[in-house]
C-alpha cells in the first residue's frame, strides 16, 4: 500500500466564497434556476423516509477531488484491487503520479505493474478475451465511468455487492442487477445479504426496496473504513475521468479575477465616453 | 466616391495615403462606424448582436484548434477527443470553450430574436434583415447538430439516429432521402466524415456570408430601438439624426463591456461547471458510440428541446415532424404575421403584451418538456403549450390589428445624465 508512504499535498481547490461569487454572475447569466435543479435531482431520493429502508440510491459519494491524500489513497486501492481487470485506459502512469504528487521512486515500486513503463497507459493485466471468457463480458474501461454514470453511481456499486446464490458469482449488485462483476472487496466490506420489502417489485425507481442488510461474515475493514476505501477510490475515478479539473479550477480563479478587473474597467471606459450623451 | 476625395475624410500621407488610394480603409471606417449613427437608448437588449457575433469567432477560433488534434472516423473520433482533453497543452479548455460556446451562441441567439420580438425589429423596413437573420439561426442549428455528432459519443450516435429519421418522415422521398443524408444504411463512418466537412467548411461559409449580409441590411435600414421610432425622422441641421451617435466610439466601448459580463458569466461555466449538470455535456456522450446500446433516454441538447417536445407532442410521427418544422417556420414569416402599426411593446396594447408573455412561457415549458422522458401529464402539457405557441403566430393577424396601441412619441425615451 502506497497511502502511508506518499506526503500529503496540500488541497489547492478555490475558495467557495469565490466560487460564490462567480456562481451567482453564471445564474444571473442564464436567468433560469430549472438546470440549476438538475445537478442536486438524486437528493429527491432520500425523502422516502419514514418507511423501514435502506435508501441506497441516496448514497453519495462525497468525494473531494482537492483531496491529495484521498487521490493518493485511492490510486493505491486501484492498483490493488481494480487494476488487474479494469484498463484506465486514456491515463498514463506517470501523468497520473504527477497529478497526485507521487514521486517515480513510489510509483515504480508500488503502482506500476510489472514490466510497464511509466509513459505506458494504464492497461488491464488481464486480456479482454480472457475476461470475455471468464466473467461473461469483458471488464470496462473505467477511464470515463464517473463521467458517464456519475460518481455517486459508482460509489453505490462499490457498495452495493450482496449474496444472490442464484447468480454464477453468488453475487448481485443493487445498482446494477445482474453485475458480471464478482463481490471482489468482499474480503474488505464483508459478506452482506440483502432483505428486501415485502411489497416486493412495488418500490419506487421500479426497483425492490431494501429493508435492511445482513453483515454474513465480517471482512478486515469496519463499515466506516470501508466507506472511506471506496470515497477513495471514486476519487481517484472521477480524477481519472478528467486529469485535467485540478488545473481547471485552479486557473480559473485567475482567469475570473482577471475578467472581474477587466469588465470593471470596460464600465469606467464606457461611462467615460458617454458622459456627453444626454 | 473614392474614399481620398471625401473631404471629411482625414489628409493621409506615407504607407496610410499609399493604402487609402487603393483601398477604402478611411471611407470604410467612416460610413461604417464612426459616422455611422446609431439610437443612443439602447437597452441591455441591444448587447445581445454584438456578443453573437463575438462567440461566433470565438467557436471559429477555438473549432481551428481542435481541427488540428481531431481524428474524425468512428474508429478514431472519440479517443482523439479524450486525446485533447487529457494529452493537448490546454486541450481541454478549447474543447470546453467550444462546447460551452455552442450552448452560449443559442442563449445569445435566442434573446436576440427575442429582443427583435419586444421591440418589432422585424416589421418593415427591416423584413429582409429578419430573414437573414432566419438563416443564420438555421445554419447555426445545423451546425450545431453536426458539431454534436464529431465527438462520437452514444448520445451524439443517437441523437443523429433520431434527427435524421426525422427526414424520413417526407413522404415519397424521405427512406431515399435518409439514406442519401447518411451515406450509408445507418449513422455510420461515412456520416460522421460528411458531418465533419459539413461543420468545419460548408456550414461556417454559410454563416459567416449570412452575417455579412445581416450587418450590411442592418446598416442599410439603421437600428430599430425600444421606442420603435426611426431616429432619421429627426435630423438635425447637420443632418445627423438627433438622437443617434456615432457607432464607433460609443457602442463600441459599451460593447466590450457587454463582452467583459458574458466572458465572466461564460468563463465561470467553462472553469466550474463545464457539463452543466449533464446539460451542455450529457453523460452518455461519455460512452463511445455503440449501435447495440441505446441510452435510457435520448433528448437532443437543450437548444433543440422546444421544438423536439412540439415533435413528441404530436401523436402521428410524419405529423409531428411537420408540427416541428412548421413551427420554426412560424418564426420566418414573422414580418408578415404582425399586422400592428406600432413595433415597440412599449406603445402596444394589453393583447400583445399577453401574447408575447404567453408565446415565452411556452417556449421556455416546451423547452424543459423535450428534456425531460415523456410520461402522460408532461404530453398533455406539451400539448397545451405547441397549441399556445401556435396560436401566438395564426392569430396574429387579428390581435395585432385590434390590439390598443398607444401614441408614439416624437422622440426616444432617454433619461440619463
Amino acid at each position: 500500500m502506497v497511502d502511508s508512504q506518499i506526503h500529503t499535498g496540500g488541497s489547492r481547490r478555490p475558495s467557495s466564497a469565490a466560487l460564490l461569487a462567480a456562481a451567482a454572475l453564471a445564474f444571473a447569466w442564464l436567468g433560469t434556476s430549472a438546470v440549476v435543479a438538475a445537478e442536486a435531482e438524486p437528493a429527491a431520493a432520500a425523502e422516502h423516509g419514514e418507511a423501514e429502508h435502506v435508501d441506497w440510491q441516496a448514497w453519495k459519494a462525497g468525494n473531494q477531488i482537492g483531496d491529495k491524500a484521498s487521490l493518493q489513497r485511492g490510486a493505491a486501492n486501484f492498483a490493488n484491487y481494480c487494476a488487474s481487470c479494469h484498463s484506465i485506459k486514456y491515463l498514463r502512469y506517470e501523468r497520473m503520479a504527477k497529478d497526485l504528487q507521487i514521486s517515480e521512486e513510489l510509483l515504480r515500486k508500488n503502482l506500476l505493474p510489472a514490466g510497464a513503463k511509466p509513459t505506458d497507459y494504464m492497461m488491464a493485466r488481464v486480456a479482454a478475451a480472457d475476461g470475455e471468457a471468464w466473467f461473461g463480458r469483458a471488464p470496462p474501461d473505467l477511464s470515463l465511468i464517473t463521467r458517464s454514470k456519475g460518481s455517486d453511481y459508482v460509489y453505490q456499486f462499490l457498495k452495493g455487492f450482496y449474496v444472490d446464490d442464484s447468480r454464477p458469482t453468488h453475487s448481485n449488485n443493487l445498482a446494477l442487477p445482474g453485475a458480471a462483476m464478482p463481490a471482489v472487496l468482499s474480503d474488505l466490506e464483508g459478506v452482506k445479504t440483502v432483505v428486501f420489502s415485502a411489497e416486493g417489485e412495488s418500490g419506487h425507481g421500479g426497483g425492490k426496496q431494501v429493508e435492511r442488510f445482513e453483515q454474513v461474515a465480517p471482512g478486515a475493514l469496519t463499515a466506516a473504513q470501508y466507506d472511506s476505501f471506496v470515497r477513495d477510490t471514486v476519487n481517484y475515478l472521477d480524477y481519472a475521468g478528467e486529469p485535467s479539473q485540478i488545473e481547471r479550477g485552479d486557473l480559473g480563479i485567475w482567469v475570473l479575477l482577471f475578467l472581474l478587473v477587466f469588465t470593471g474597467l470596460t464600465w469606467m471606459l464606457k461611462k467615460e465616453y458617454w458622459r456627453d450623451v444626454h | 466616391m473614392g474614399g481620398h476625395s471625401d473631404a471629411s475624410l482625414p489628409v493621409r500621407t506615407g504607407f496610410l495615403g499609399w493604402l487609402n488610394k487603393r483601398l477604402p480603409v478611411d471611407s470604410f471606417v467612416k460610413n461604417q462606424l464612426t459616422d455611422y449613427y446609431a439610437p443612443k437608448n439602447f437597452n441591455i437588449w441591444y448587447f445581445f448582436g454584438s456578443l453573437a457575433l463575438f462567440v461566433l469567432v470565438m467557436q471559429l477560433v477555438s473549432g481551428i484548434f481542435l481541427t488540428m488534434h481531431y481524428k474524425v472516423g468512428e474508429a478514431t473520433a472519440f479517443d482523439s477527443v479524450e486525446y485533447i482533453m487529457r494529452e493537448v497543452p490546454y486541450g481541454w479548455l478549447l474543447r470546453y470553450l467550444h462546447s460551452t460556446g455552442a450552448s452560449a451562441f443559442f442563449i445569445v441567439v435566442y434573446l436576440h430574436m427575442f429582443r427583435a420580438m419586444l421591440y418589432g425589429s422585424y416589421k418593415a423596413p427591416r423584413e429582409l434583415l429578419w430573414l437573414f437573420g432566419m438563416v443564420i439561426y438555421l445554419a447555426l442549428m445545423a451546425e450545431a447538430f453536426m458539431g454534436y455528432v464529431l465527438p462520437w459519443g452514444n448520445m451524439s450516435f443517437w441523437g443523429a439516429q433520431v434527427i435524421v429519421n426525422l427526414f424520413g418522415t417526407i413522404p415519397v422521398i424521405g427512406p431515399g432521402l435518409v439514406e442519401w443524408i447518411r451515406g450509408d444504411y445507418g449513422i455510420a463512418d461515412a456520416t460522421l466524415n460528411r458531418f465533419f466537412s459539413l461543420h468545419v467548411v460548408a456550414v461556417p461559409l454559410i454563416l459567416l456570408l449570412m452575417v455579412m449580409l445581416h450587418l450590411v441590411a442592418l446598416h442599410e435600414t439603421g437600428s430599430n430601438n425600444p421606442d420603435g421610432i426611426e431616429i432619421n425622422d429627426n435630423k438635425g441641421k447637420d443632418g445627423k439624426p438627433l438622437d443617434g451617435i456615432p457607432f464607433h466610439p460609443y457602442y463600441t466601448v459599451k460593447d466590450i463591456f457587454g463582452v467583459g459580463v458574458f466572458l465572466t458569466a461564460f468563463c465561470f461555466v467553462v472553469f466550474f461547471m463545464p457539463t452543466f449538470g449533464g446539460i451542455f455535456l450529457e453523460k452518455p456522450n461519455f460512452e463511445m458510440a455503440n449501435a447495440m446500446s441505446t441510452p435510457e433516454h435520448i433528448a437532443p441538447v437543450w437548444y433543440f428541446t422546444p421544438f423536439y417536445a412540439i415533435l413528441r407532442a404530436v401523436p402521428d410521427q410524419q405529423l409531428g415532424a411537420l408540427a416541428m418544422a412548421l413551427s420554426i417556420v412560424c418564426l420566418v414569416v414573422l414580418p408578415w404575421l404582425d399586422r400592428s402599426p406600432v413595433r415597440s411593446t412599449r406603445y402596444r396594447g394589453w393583447i400583445w403584451k399577453l401574447a408575447l408573455a404567453l408565446f415565452v412561457v411556452s417556449f421556455v415549458a416546451l423547452g424543459y418538456l423535450g428534456l425531460e422522458p415523456p410520461s402522460p401529464l408532461y404530453t398533455l402539457l406539451a400539448r397545451i403549450f405547441a397549441v399556445i405557441y401556435f396560436s401566438f403566430f395564426v392569430f396574429m393577424p387579428f390581435y395585432t390589428k385590434v390590439d390598443p396601441v398607444k401614441p408614439l412619441p416624437a422622440r426616444v425615451s432617454y433619461d440619463h445624465g
